[in-house]
């Protein structure tokens, strides 16, 4: 895991990759509509907005999981296309899904390493992998008692941090993690987030997106609302509160309502 | 950190990489391993244990009811028999592994004997031509059903049940105006599958040549390990390992060589085994069957093909219903409309699920194919010696089947109370 180790010295932010004019529609649903966003090296942007606003749909958008209809999207000032998880992995796109995508009949090891496996001479190398595990769980300060337990046996924490750490294999330049912490206790919760400064000091972009004020303000160096499939503000963490954010989420009106409308484009609803 | 390790490491003083974190149990020395097993086994962790254990109590009860059941005579035709429907059941257990089923692998494996059987006899082709056709004739079979279950996303349960019916039929076409077909007892088909018994050297070769693979194997894994700075296997529990696998290979082959011997059928059956088993846990492919059976999705977001690694296994499973199917055909010597009916069907199904592969998907093994098919066909052999009736042959191999799966569904829920779903 060379990657984890060489880039640790963190250099000014600078920009990774820029999404423009994004949009997504599932059938008679418009999920996104024109949407932006922009990841930094060594910076965390939170992408914030209420149950159905888009965010996951961005995400996968930017995972190649579901590719957009419309939009750009940029690396280093040249275009790219996502449209597989193979394309998103190539760029150095690494996704941690909400539902964390592993498999519970395999082990820590195997789920590590899924779909990259090191060979040799065709066969499985299980040796190499299982060290390169140990040394990318002890990296993160991972509390895994034994890689060789099937990931069904993990705590919710410990899950969350298997699913980070695969994704960090393949030395990727982005890091999406979404909802990190919505099924985690207090300590879990504090143990994804130092992880998520350990992936910033190491000058990863880091997404997150989160429904959680507290972890969202404590970790973030800029978020992002989405509503209704749509920007709705972007905020530095250090200059904005809560309840600006919480204003922009809502949009100031009911929330059902809201939920009610996302079945269809708002034409009004304003852009930054 | 690790003040509370109670038994020393592989070397005194450093703790291989993987042992170190205190909660971990340690399971140093034959102690330790008993204590790991039992914890697998309450965590429902079952593994091939109950087809063992119960398989054991099979053997003991008919050897008791009639003692023919266990004379080398006997065993020697109930390993020629398990062969060509243990075959089938192999790629039963693929299909599984991705929670999905093949229905009609009784009916492909008819085609296979049937084509064969036109092929060679009616047609006077070469026998290799005719064994070759009727096993591309299975390929093709997988490939169709994978296209329908893949591009359309057609449950494989209906295809297949189509596909019992429509093969069936294609079967029955193909024999057409030669109803019911006999192979020559000189073709190599037939002596293969009758005649052809490994010498007794050549079995214990085959033994020892084992064993050695084991003990080597395992002992450059374990050194490769231990280079790496994990944790390996002493050297005298791998000693104490190969000791058990040449007893479990070698007595088996010793009571067989004091009639007949091994058969190479037979021997060609667990080869398939081997090697599918070599391929499930050794490599990628395999790992994308287990991680696709386990959560489609997180396969598909892992970047593994799923489509290819779904055709792949259907195409695997047909072929090797039609090479079951040759095999039936060769050890009776004859093609007919009823080749691959029966209970030939069920038989293979229920040989995977017995053998311990989950139908839920993303649990079993190659050997399941192997012990399940052991305990079918002990089973079948042990009732008609006592004479009793195929009324209860076919009811208490239900009941067999039903336990299996019974076994099946419960481990399955305490793999879930134990947190190993
Ligand atoms: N695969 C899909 N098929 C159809 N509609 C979808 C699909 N995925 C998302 N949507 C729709 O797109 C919209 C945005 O969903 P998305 O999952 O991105 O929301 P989210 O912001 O992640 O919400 P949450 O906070 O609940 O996770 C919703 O209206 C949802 O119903
Ligand atoms: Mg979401």
């Amino acid at each position: 895991m060379e990657e984890a180790t060489s880039n640790t010295a963190a250099a000014a932010p600078q920009r990774i990759l820029r999404m423009t004019g994004i949009s997504k529609r599932f059938g008679a649903v418009q999920a996104l509509t024109e949407v932006e966003l922009e990841i930094y090296s060594g910076q965390v942007v939170a992408i914030v907005g209420d149950n159905g606003a888009g965010k996951s749909t961005l995400v996968k958008v930017l995972a190649g999981v579901h590719p957009a209809d419309d939009g750009r999207i940029e690396m280093q000032d040249a275009r790219v296309s996502i449209s597989s998880p193979t394309d998103a992995r190539a760029l150095g796109i690494a996704t941690v899904y909400q539902d964390l995508a592993l498999c519970d009949n395999l082990d820590v090891v195997a789920n590590l390493w899924l779909g990259h496996e090191l060979t040799y001479r065709g066969r499985l190398d299980e040796v190499a992998m299982e060290k390169q595990s140990w040394k990318l769980l002890r990296e993160l300060s991972a509390k895994i008692p034994s890689v060789r337990i099937a990931v069904a046996s993990l705590s919710g924490g410990q899950r969350q941090t298997v699913a980070i750490a695969r994704s960090l294999i393949g030395e990727p330049r982005i890091v999406i993690l979404d909802e990190p912490t919505a099924a985690l206790g207090v300590a879990q919760t504090a143990e994804v987030l130092n992880l998520i400064e350990r992936l910033r000091e190491r000058n990863y972009g880091v997404v997150l997106i989160s429904h959680n004020m507290a972890d969202v303000m404590a970790v973030a160096d800029r978020i992002v609302v989405l509503r209704l499939g749509r920007n709705n503000g972007e905020f530095l963490a250090a200059e904005a509160t809560s309840e600006d954010i919480v204003a922009a989420i809502t949009g100031a009106t009911d929330n059902a309502v809201t939920r009610r409308a996302a079945t269809r484009p708002v034409p009004g609803t304003e852009e930054p | 950190m690790s003040a509370k390790v109670p038994e020393p490491g592989p070397e005194p003083g450093t703790v291989a990489a993987d042992l170190l974190d205190e909660r971990l149990i340690q399971s140093a020395g034959f102690g330790g391993a008993v204590r790991a097993f039992t914890r697998r086994i309450r965590g429902g962790d079952l593994g091939s244990l109950p087809v063992v254990v119960g398989l054991a109590i099979i053997w003991a009860v008919f050897g008791i009811v009639n003692p023919r059941f266990l004379s080398s005579i006997n065993l020697v035709n109930l390993s020629m028999q398990c062969a060509a429907v243990g075959t089938i059941a192999i790629g039963v257990v693929l299909v599984l592994l991705l929670a999905e089923i093949d229905l009609s692998i009784g009916s492909v494996s008819g085609l296979a004997a049937a084509i064969v059987a036109v092929g060679f006899v009616g047609h006077a082709w070469p026998l290799w031509t005719a064994v070759v056709a009727a096993i591309a004739a299975g390929a093709l079979i997988g490939l169709f059903y994978a296209l329908l279950n893949t591009r359309f996303g057609v449950p494989s349960f209906v295809i297949t049940l189509a596909g019992l019916l429509g093969i069936l039929g294609a079967q029955l076409w193909v024999l057409g105006k030669f109803g019911s077909i006999n192979l020559p007892f000189d073709s190599w088909l037939v002596y293969y599958a009758q005649q052809l018994y490994m010498p007794e050297w050549l079995s214990y070769a085959f033994v020892a040549i084992a064993v050695a693979g084991y003990w080597l194997a395992k002992f450059l894994a374990s050194t490769k390990r231990k280079a790496a700075g994990l944790s390996g296997v002493s050297a005298s529990a791998l000693g104490l390992r190969a000791a058990g696998l040449l007893v479990v290979l070698g007595v088996p082959v010793w009571y067989l060589n004091r009639s007949r011997g091994v058969g190479v059928m037979f021997l060609s059956f667990v080869a398939l085994v081997l090697i599918m088993h070599f391929f499930l846990s050794r490599t990628r492919w395999g790992r994308a069957v287990f991680a696709v059976g386990g959560n489609v999705e997180a396969a598909r977001r892992a970047g593994i093909n799923v489509r290819a690694v779904a055709m792949s296994v259907f195409i695997l499973c047909s072929t090797f219903a039609a090479l079951g199917g040759l095999m039936a055909a060769g050890r009776l010597a004859a093609a007919n409309q009823s080749s691959g009916g029966g209970d030939i069907n069920l038989n293979a199904i229920a040989a995977a699920v017995i053998g311990g592969t989950s139908l839920f998907g993303g649990r079993g093994s190659a050997f399941s194919a192997l012990l399940g098919i052991l305990v079918i066909q002990s089973i079948s052999s042990g009732l008609t010696l006592v004479n009793l009736d195929s009324s209860l042959r076919y009811m208490i191999t239900g009941a067999v089947l039903l336990l299996a799966v019974v076994i099946d569904s419960l481990s399955r829920r305490s793999r879930r109370a134990a947190g190993r779903a």
